[in-house]
């Protein structure tokens, strides 16, 4: 990488970790795991935001950088930890597909997230380039996990994960977005995870457990039986 | 000060009914902050009459004439909401469905769902559109799951993460339209996200990005919107919550995600110059229409039909939408106008009918006539209205968007008009013995607030036999603002 400055070489390693998180998480069947892989990838989010904070010297990216560092690497997680004790779910059922699986499937999603980047990043400034293909990466490769999971917990896991890769793809291709739509983001993601909080418990008092093929019986057919 | 007023009302509201919102006199707090909001969103529009396009606040929100009539019909649908849910809530106290938390619950989420509407209707800024649509799906999420049984907790689930799904798509979208105005309106990043200067700018803007950022709008919005095959969640959601939430999904939820895609569609449209955005909205409106219709015949729970029955209207409109030019947008948001006042006069009057009758199973509400009149023949109308029977407004608006699809997309005509008919029989079918025949209702405790129906149905009549001057020219000012075709 000869010729290309120390802070895009570490912005390029921050992209690097984040695939391989994704990786990870797409792999990882221990709950506690999950979330603690969740809160890593929040680190390498706001180390990058750091970098580019540093490099294009705005202002308003370091109070990101500080959003990014209270919401996804402390509260969150610690909000998601203490839900995991409080409903004792440590474990995922078996997932819908095995995982080596899975594996091939992800490798396939970030051939095709490079091949989907491609016009975006022929637009952007050559330090970020690699970084947005992963950004849509990490997005789609949440997606999978989203899918192949069972338990309402690992699923929110994911959907904060492709919030991760959503945010890295904004920093990376557009410095970050004005101030009051992080702002609101951020406010939206905090809510979304306190009503799941709520939510799990309503699910556990109805059902016992949090096990979501308990959440099958709305079809088209069965709706009828289930009312009369 | 009317703008400030639209905002504060049901924010303060919610903030209130959070308190009080399980005391006696609760339900009427919700009617009076709805009225305060209803009456900035009249004053308000009559300053735009007068004084044309207004922005407030930095250019962060701003009304023209496509979002003016929308903030008004949305008021006015959720004051028309907040008098109905009085004595249907406080019959499911008596039935023991809801308790005093989840009342209180009830009402100031209420309120927070009609500020996330109004500030995602005028708001300027494509990012705030992003956080309010997702604020409102959050504020409805535990009003879904209000009674707490197996299949509402499920209906919430889903609404949850299929709409949470959906709309981190649409987040995607709006970081690729930054990205590509950034680079023409520059990167302080201050008005690259406001959509009057991205519309001045539309030309320049990169249709490459553009192209791929419609593709995820419109699937992300359009998950909202209830479009096949990104729906399922809307029958759930509309079947298992109580029936003031399923009026005000299926007459504003619905609404104001669609007008989210439209107003994309407008700036995409106009850096593309080409018709992959039409083309795409048309496509999924048709097959909106198409399999709603068909699945309108596999329904037995009387909310769940009319659910199916919104995803038709919205398929129409946004095939309506996908054709462009005057004369389809005219009738596009006639029809949003006419589609949410009927279907919501319709959800009332459902409502009502499963309360007497124990159930919102068809096979179980018969005779309505008999006991309610004023019930049964409100059903009756809101059916025969949405159905698009003359002389009511439904019938003007489907009958311009025939006709203009017989001109410029001929060969949708015959499948559009198939899948009217297949509608009609299914729901005038279902509808008839349930208005008509042997009872078996009971009185409720609680006399129901018809006066929302009749109100609605009204307007409907009124629209359909004589739209006003002022209204109409407001109608082609949006059309025009919409283009396209």
């Amino acid at each position: 990488m000869a010729g290309v400055p120390f802070d895009l070489q570490l912005l390029n390693l921050c992209a690097a970790l984040l695939l391989l998180l994704s990786f990870a998480m797409l792999s990882q069947r221990r709950i506690v795991n999950l979330v603690n892989l969740l809160a890593v990838q929040g680190t390498v989010l706001f180390i990058a935001t750091l970098l580019i904070a540093w490099r294009t010297r705005q202002a308003h990216l370091y109070l990101s950088a500080a959003l990014t560092l209270g919401l996804k690497v402390v509260l969150l997680p610690y909000l998601l930890h203490r839900l995991i004790r409080r409903l004792e779910v440590y474990w995922d059922a078996e997932p819908l597909l095995n995982i080596s699986g899975t594996m091939l499937i992800g490798v396939l999603i970030v051939v095709f997230s490079f091949g989907l980047a491609q016009p975006i990043s022929a637009l952007a400034s050559t330090a970020t380039r690699n970084a947005i293909g992963v950004a849509v990466a990490v997005v789609l490769l949440s997606f999978l996990t989203m899918i192949t999971r069972r338990k309402a917990m690992s699923q929110v896991v994911g959907f904060l994960s492709m919030e991760n890769g959503l945010f890295f793809g904004a920093m990376s291709a557009t410095y970050g977005m004005p101030m009051v739509v992080e702002f609101g983001v951020a406010l939206d993601v905090l809510v979304a995870v306190l009503v799941l909080g709520i939510f799990f418990f309503q699910i556990r008092e109805q059902f016992d457990s949090l096990d979501l093929h308990h959440l099958e019986s709305l079809r088209e057919d069965a709706t009828s039986r289930r009312r009369e | 000060m009317e703008f400030l007023l639209l905002i504060a009302s049901p924010l303060a509201g919610a903030a209130v009914l959070a308190v009080l919102g399980a005391k006696r006199f609760a339900p009427q707090l919700n009617i009076a902050f709805s009225l305060v909001t209803f009456l900035s969103a009249c004053a308000l529009t009559a300053r735009v009459i007068g004084a044309g396009n207004l922005t407030f606040a930095r250019e962060q929100f701003f009304i023209d004439p496509f979002n003016v009539f929308l903030v008004t019909l949305t008021a006015l649908v959720g004051l028309t909401t907040a008098i109905f849910s009085r004595p249907y809530m406080r019959v499911e106290m008596e039935h023991g469905r809801v308790r005093a938390p989840q009342l209180r619950l009830y009402h100031s989420m209420y309120q927070l769902f009609m500020t996330t509407m109004l500030v995602a209707l005028i708001t300027n800024n494509m990012g705030l559109l992003w956080v309010a649509m997702e604020a409102a799906t959050l504020s409805t999420v535990l009003l879904v799951t209000l009674y707490r049984t197996g299949p509402s907790l499920e209906a919430g689930w889903k609404y949850f993460v299929l709409c949470g799904v959906g709309i981190a798509q649409a987040l995607f979208g709006t970081i690729l339209l930054y990205f590509a105005a950034e680079h023409v309106l520059g990167a302080e990043g201050v008005s690259a996200l406001l959509w009057t200067h991205l519309n001045a700018v539309k030309g320049s803007l990169e249709p490459k990005v553009l192209s791929l950022a419609f593709v995820f709008l419109l699937v992300g919005y359009g998950t909202k919107v209830g479009l096949a095959p990104l729906h399922n969640w809307l029958p759930d959601a509309h079947a298992e919550g109580p029936t003031p939430i399923s009026a005000v999904l299926s007459g504003l939820l619905l609404n104001v995600a669609l007008y989210a895609v439209v107003r994309c569609k407008v700036l995409i449209e106009g850096s593309l110059h080409s018709s992959l955005p039409s083309q795409m909205l048309m496509g999924f409106g048709l097959l909106s229409v198409v399999l709603a219709a068909f699945f309108l015949w596999r329904q037995r729970d009387i909310k769940r039909l009319f659910a199916y029955s919104s995803i038709e209207h919205m398929g129409i409109i946004t095939f309506a939408f996908g054709m462009g030019g005057a004369v389809a947008n005219f009738a596009a948001l006639l029809h949003m106008t006419v589609h949410s006042l009927t279907k919501s006069a319709i959800f009332f009057a459902a409502g009502h009918a499963a309360q007497k009758s124990g159930s919102q199973l068809m096979d179980n509400i018969r005779g309505l006539i008999t006991l309610s009149p004023t019930i049964g023949w409100g059903l009756m109308m809101g059916s025969l209205a949405i159905l698009g029977v003359p002389p009511f407004g439904v019938f003007a608006s489907e009958f311009l968007i025939l006709t203009t699809a017989m001109r410029q997309q001929p060969w949708a005509t015959p499948v559009l008009l198939m899948a009217l008919g297949v509608a009609f029989a299914a729901i005038f079918g279902r509808v008839q013995p349930m208005v008509f025949g042997e009872t078996t209702a009971r009185r409720l405790p609680h006399p129901p607030a018809l006066l929302p129906v009749f109100l609605h149905l009204g307007l409907v009549l009124a629209l359909g036999l004589y739209i006003p001057p002022y209204l109409a020219e407001w109608y082609r000012a949006a059309a025009r603002l919409i283009g396209g075709g």
